[in-house]
């Protein structure tokens, strides 16, 4: 029996009917992580033996992966930079606390791009993770390593955030399942942010059930967020269809223009055939402001970043020049962000310092805010006609490794799908669509805000129908 | 618009952060291409329009002003690599 081949819902069922030991299932998850991410590298930190706590929560002994932003109690969480590296917090994130209260166990922690900032995980500090599908080629970002780890059975499900497109674009080029909950759905406490209006915590999985479990455990207002909300956190895992009937799904066609891949249209067409085929109404729609949103994004974050980035200096955490060493305090700041901080990170601090300044807040800062309102008003127009919106996630399928690394504008470009429903806050899915030259493909749905439930029901009704998500990659 | 050299040399300076001469020109490079792309945005009609923060309607998110011990206190100073004392992390005067 192939432990690690299972999802969550499946590892659950095995591990009450007693079929395998909690022990075992981790023992299993372990050996694995020893054997194969020598080659994908999607561990920065390996928790080894660590027990479950508590065992009659809904996840017992259920082994899972954190994104290594997500402050873990006594695990180093270094967001892959330098400047926290051997930074190891004494607190748990909320949605690590609720995940380990539930009974998960930590494997370890995985790799993203610095800071989150990236769609290849080409920028972490410490590894490039590679992607299982094809070594040579990226996982995606920021969660690469989340997504990585979860498509080559490295763990049951990964934690992981999405900004701008960092759950959604990994998934999709590893085959995974990403769900990118409403803004404010779970609690950002304890995660190290990148871009404070939309960073959105959420999960990868092995399938829309799994998701849906996670969901529930991790939704609802924390007092430590104050972004966070009260609406109520549904039964999610309880309400999953297996068809689209009575329900109107919008294709929006500025997501079907010049610098989609060939490829990749061909497979989200069929899937939206698929959709069809469940019983939806296809409509085609209009989200007349997307072209702009990949601008917007990166003008709205980039002014957030060096806002939060301010932080680090090398005196609460992280490494640091000694007092002697330096002449003054502000020559302290220069040395330790200097050496901290790596190219992408310079580059969004410097260009959201200079879209802040003075003289150039007003062309810049409060423009990309206005346009944000705009792309916000198209989605709820949208959903005045329709429940949810189909599209494709990313223009490609997973790029090769170094491609893109040395043209920022042309990285950039990898949110052109994702960026509009971070900026409007509303949730979004990448469930695995079919393939384009043996590269994964996936499938975004997009909800209104706060409708996760509709969201995972169709998504999971599409799953019943479809077994793309049920493959695994080749070389293990 | 220009992104010059000394544009990139005083915005650097802003954010703390040094950059050697060949940094100084290659990111000169790259933001001058991002601001281009940006720039983009120009051509939206934003007339009128409100700008968004906060994209889930929620404003004003209060609570009483209780005082709380965080219970993990010396974990947290001990995180910093500098010296400490009573309590307190030493860095280096700053007046």
């Amino acid at each position: 029996m192939n432990i690690t081949a299972l999802n969550l819902v499946e590892t659950r069922k095995l591990l009450s009917e007693k079929k395998a030991s909690a022990e075992e299932v981790s023992a299993a998850y372990w050996q694995r992580i020893a054997a194969l991410d020598p080659k994908i590298e999607s561990y920065l930190f390996v928790a080894q033996d660590q027990a479950s706590e508590n065992l009659t929560g809904s996840l017992d002994g259920i082994p899972i992966a954190h994104k290594d932003v997500f402050c873990a109690a006594s695990m180093p969480t270094t967001a892959a930079s330098k400047i926290l590296e051997n930074y190891v917090p004494p607190f748990d994130a909320t949605a690590v606390a609720k995940l380990k209260q539930a009974g998960s166990v930590i494997l370890g922690k995985v790799n993203t791009d610095e800071f989150t900032m990236g769609a290849s995980t080409e920028t972490s500090a410490f590894k490039k993770t590679r992607n299982p599908w094809d070594l040579a080629r990226v996982p995606g970002g920021s969660s690469g390593g989340s997504a990585a780890a979860v498509a080559a059975d490295l763990c049951v499900f990964a934690t992981a955030t999405d900004t701008g497109g960092s759950i959604r674009q990994p998934s999709s080029f590893c085959g995974v399942t990403g769900l990118k909950p409403t803004y404010g759905r779970i609690s950002r406490y304890g995660v190290i942010s990148m871009a404070s209006s939309l960073d959105t915590i959420g999960v990868i999985t092995k399938s829309v059930a799994d998701a849906a479990i996670a969901l529930e455990i991790l939704a609802g207002q924390d007092v430590r967020d104050a972004t966070t909300s009260s609406a109520p956190v549904e039964k999610y895992s309880a309400n999953l269809h297996t068809d689209l009937k009575g329900l109107k799904i919008g294709i929006p066609r500025e997501y079907f223009v010049e610098g989609l891949d060939a490829g990749v249209e061909k497979v989200i067409r069929a899937a939206i055939s698929q959709l069809k085929k469940l019983g939806a109404e296809i409509v085609e729609i209009s989200l007349p402001h997307t072209e702009f949103a990949v601008p917007t994004y990166y003008v709205v974050a980039s002014s957030e970043i060096s806002a939060n980035m301010a932080r680090f200096d090398g005196i609460r955490y992280g490494p640091t020049i000694k007092n002697e060493d330096a002449a003054n305090l502000v020559e302290m700041y220069f040395e330790n962000r200097t050496r901290g901080f790596g190219d992408e990170v310079k580059r969004r601090i410097m260009l959201g310092t200079f879209a802040l300044s003075a003289g150039y807040a007003d062309k810049f800062y409060k423009k990309a805010l206005q346009v944000r309102t705009l792309i916000k008003k198209d989605f709820d127009a949208a959903f005045a006609g329709v429940d949810l919106i189909a599209a494709p996630v990313a223009p490609t399928t997973a790029f090769k490794l170094g491609e893109k690394i040395d043209d920022p504008v042309q990285m950039y470009l990898a949110d052109i799908f994702t960026a509009p429903a971070s900026l409007a806050g509303v949730p979004a899915i990448s469930v695995p669509a079919g393939f384009s030259v043996n590269l994964p493909v996936g499938l975004q749905l997009i909800a209104p805000q706060f409708a996760e439930a509709k969201l995972l029901a169709a998504a999971h009704a599409f799953q019943t129908a479809t077994d793309f998500h049920l493959q695994k990659p080749k070389f293990i | 618009m220009q992104i010059t050299k000394d544009l990139v040399v005083k915005i650097a300076k802003l954010a703390r952060i040094r950059l050697t001469d060949s940094e100084t020109e290659k990111f000169t490079t790259q933001l001058g291409a991002i601001v281009g792309f940006i720039e983009k945005l120009n051509s939206v009609d934003t007339a009128g329009v409100a700008e968004t923060n906060q994209v889930n309607g929620m404003e004003n998110v209060l609570r009483e002003d209780e005082i709380e011990n965080f219970p993990k206190m010396n974990e947290l100073i001990a995180c910093s690599q500098h010296p400490l004392e009573n309590n307190q992390i030493k860095i280096k005067k700053s007046i």
